[in-house]
């Protein structure tokens, strides 16, 4: 708290003039600390919600992953042995290929969700808020539910996709089941459920672009397309920008969808795709909660909340080359 | 840390008293006695209701006391569990098995029985020896059997009839189910004459490993057994299966499980556990149509024998009642319920009352069978190497690799694991 207040006071001291009279005439040192601890009062409800429920939790998960647990409980010191344990581990390498594929998979998403959203942005479109109903279902409708139907649609002898498919001929494949389809069929549902969302989002972005830009663009003779690609787009991107935050990092720590469709456990192990379906956070319930292996599945936390922390930090230096704020 | 963690306990033992105390506390207006709660975990939902049964029946014996049997599908049974005896919180009394009681025993999570066997002077010699034996550690009895399994040939006799094939016989061997398979597999009706069911190693593999002559794990428990050429033919059983067409593929048996297709009739021949029977008989399709036969004779006879015990936690706070629940599971009265409505009793004797239960089927199969029943096969912690089991198998059963170099992987990794245990 004290370093908080002096670099304000130094913030204060570098931006006013010498002769400035101090603000508050009741004398200045008293006055300012009041008024910080008031500030610090008001904010303590969350403050100390973030300290507690967040932050103290991160750093006990990173003192376990130096640690072994026995399997009711009980820990003991090993030093960084699960961190060497983690790098010679194929099963944390094929869900880390398998965790980034599924993020870059999600990606695509955005760009669907910018062109529905554009769709339904349309002036005098009949029944707009009926389409947005739809494509906001599936966002509050529980993921597990969502993963469940979409199991038996996916089924490869009985499921109504294949049947579909089969009524033109197609002979389907097992969607979940074959290591070929699976991390494919997992994130075409990921990216079915997450499209409401980004969409809602496109939309409130697409509304806040002035008029102006428009009719200036129609007088200089530009079509709709034309609009969208030069007005639409480029203001859009900072609203881009935030969902592909989101979205990574909502990928990166995919779990609901797999645990349904893939299931847990050593009977997840007899689907032979999950060496495709594994994720990280899969890999670390399974440790944590499966086998009990608890200061390794901290160890594997830590690793993807540093991946997490590396990738937000790349966007953020590439947002530069492609976000236009107005 | 220490510190945290008793403060953690301490914590969690005074919610534990509090929630006791409002949950727990109505006195009896007519006793002045305290009514219990007793919390009873399960994780089978078609025992539901006899459990539910049994529950209601202890408490016209002990009224202060009322049973709260708890669900949790088998998938997510060992996770919960776990979880809660890690934090203190274990059910009063839950069902216990084979391959997790030594972790649970040897880690002081399950309340010996010692004292009060002796003390109300309970008979174990009603039990199978096998079962009794299964659950005790150092001389030190943790639980009494509840019921106990076998496995069979549950087959479609319907299919069989349709196709001109003989029914089972008693003395029947590999090379007639292998025939049988074959005459049964019908590609344009979609139906197939048996599953190579990957997932449930007692049904299926434990069986025909032990029938080759192979061993899953040494006697001592310490070395693996999957390298021996005899266990590996009781693996090629099911893959030369698959191979053959005479069994879905893998991919086929993950989206659907092969119960489901035995019981719309698209699997002729499904090796199962006596504890089929409730789902066998409650369901439509099954009831009139499939009856059970002893497995095949491979080198020789064999199925996996297991059983379910009651156990009481080591952190209950109702030890004495938790372990008059227990004692009553365990008794004649308890089994003679259980025998109509449920899995095989442990109880001798009280078999008898299973089998006619079910005259629809041929019961005498799975009670028959004890004779020839091999242990289920199990070490300090035999979870993790269940895990090996099918990281490996699973790429032999899709065919990516030769089931001798699946078998070679597996139990390298598992003299690991079994090595780790000892240290």
């Amino acid at each position: 708290m004290t370093l908080t207040t002096r670099s304000g006071d130094a913030r204060a001291e570098r931006g006013a003039p010498p002769d400035r009279k101090p603000r508050h005439p009741g004398g200045r040192g008293r006055g300012r600390v009041a008024e910080a601890l008031w500030g610090y009062a008001f904010i303590a409800p969350t403050g100390i919600g973030l300290a507690v429920f967040h932050l103290w939790p991160v750093l006990q998960t990173a003192y376990f992953s130096l640690t072994e647990w026995g399997y009711f409980g009980g820990h003991t010191w090993t030093g960084l042995d699960n961190y060497a344990r983690l790098l010679a581990d194929p099963e944390v390498g094929r869900a880390l290929v398998n965790t980034l594929g599924y993020t870059a998979l999600g990606l695509a998403g955005i760009p669907l969700a910018i062109v529905f959203a554009a769709l339904l942005n349309q002036r005098g479109l009949r029944g707009a808020g009926v389409y947005r109903t739809l494509f906001f279902l599936p966002v509050v409708t529980m993921p597990v539910a969502v993963a469940m139907a979409w199991r038996w649609l996916y089924n490869g002898d009985y499921g109504l996709i294949n049947h579909g498919l089969s009524l033109v001929g197609v002979d389907g494949p097992h969607w979940v089941a074959d290591p070929a389809t699976a991390l494919y069929a997992l994130a075409a549902v990921g990216i079915w459920s997450g499209l409401g969302y980004n969409l809602i989002i496109f939309l409130a972005g697409m509304q806040a672009i002035p008029r102006e830009y428009y009719e200036a663009a129609e007088i200089d003779g530009a079509g709709r397309i034309t609009q969208f690609f030069r007005v639409t787009l480029p203001l859009l991107s900072p609203t881009a920008f935030f969902v592909s935050i989101i979205s990574v990092i909502g990928s990166l720590q995919l779990f609901d969808l797999v645990y349904v469709m893939a299931g847990s456990g050593p009977a997840a192990r007899a689907n032979p795709a999950f060496p495709r379906l594994q994720t990280v956070v899969q890999l670390f319930y399974d440790r944590a909660f499966v086998t009990n292996d608890r200061g390794y599945a901290a160890a594997i936390v830590v690793m993807l909340l540093l991946l997490i922390t590396a990738m937000t930090a790349v966007q953020f230096r590439l947002q530069r080359r492609w976000v236009h704020y107005a | 840390m220490r510190k945290s963690t008793r403060f953690g306990a301490a914590l969690l033992g005074v919610l534990l008293v509090v929630s006791a105390c409002s949950g727990d506390g109505e006195s009896d207006a007519a006793g002045g006695r305290d009514r219990i709660t007793l919390s009873y975990a399960i994780w089978d939902n078609s025992q539901r209701p006899v459990m539910d049964e049994l529950g209601r029946e202890f408490t016209r014996t002990h009224p202060d006391v009322t049973i709260d049997v708890q669900l949790a599908p088998w998938t997510d049974y060992w996770t919960r569990l776990r979880a809660a005896a890690g934090g203190g919180a274990a059910p009063d009394v839950f069902w216990m098995n084979g391959p997790n009681f030594r972790l649970y025993a040897s880690n002081g999570m399950l309340r010996s029985l010692e004292k009060e066997i002796a003390r109300d002077g309970v008979d174990l010699s009603v039990y199978p020896r096998p079962l009794v034996d299964l659950y005790t550690l150092n001389g030190e009895r943790f639980g009494l059997p509840k019921d106990m399994d076998t496995i069979g040939v549950w087959y479609n006799k319907a299919l069989f009839d349709a196709k001109d094939v003989a029914h089972p016989a008693d003395d029947w061997t590999w090379a007639d189910f292998q025939s049988a398979a074959a005459r049964l597999t019908d590609p344009a009706a979609g139906v197939y004459g048996t599953a190579a069911m990957l997932g449930s190693f007692q049904e299926c593999q434990y069986n025909t490993i032990a029938q080759a002559g192979g061993h899953v794990i040494s006697p001592d428990g310490r070395r693996s057994g999957y390298d021996d050429p005899r266990t590996i033919a009781g693996l090629r059983f099911w893959t030369d299966l698959i191979r053959a067409g005479r069994s879905p593929d893998l991919m086929s048996m993950t989206d659907t499980v092969p119960l489901q297709l035995f019981e719309v009739g698209k699997i002729a021949m499904y090796w199962g556990g006596s504890w089929n029977v409730a789902e066998f008989s409650a369901n439509a399709y099954t009831r009139g149509r499939v009856d059970v036969a002893p497995l095949p004779r491979g080198e020789r006879r064999a199925t996996v024998i297991h059983g379910v015990a009651n156990v009481v936690s080591a952190t209950t706070g109702h030890p004495e009642e938790a372990w008059q629940f227990v004692r009553f599971l365990g008794s004649r009265q308890a089994a003679d319920i259980l025998g109509r409505k449920g899995p095989m009793p442990a109880h001798t004797g009280t078999q008898d009352a299973w089998v006619s239960a079910h005259p629809e089927f041929d019961l005498r199969t799975f009670v028959d069978a004890v004779a020839y029943g091999v242990p289920y096969p199990v070490s300090a912690n035999t979870a993790a190497w269940n895990e090996s089991e099918l990281t490996h198998l699973a790429r032999a059963w899709t065919g990516e690799v030769p089931v001798e170099e699946a078998a070679a992987g597996l139990a390298a990794e598992m003299n690991a694991l079994l090595s780790r245990e000892r240290s």
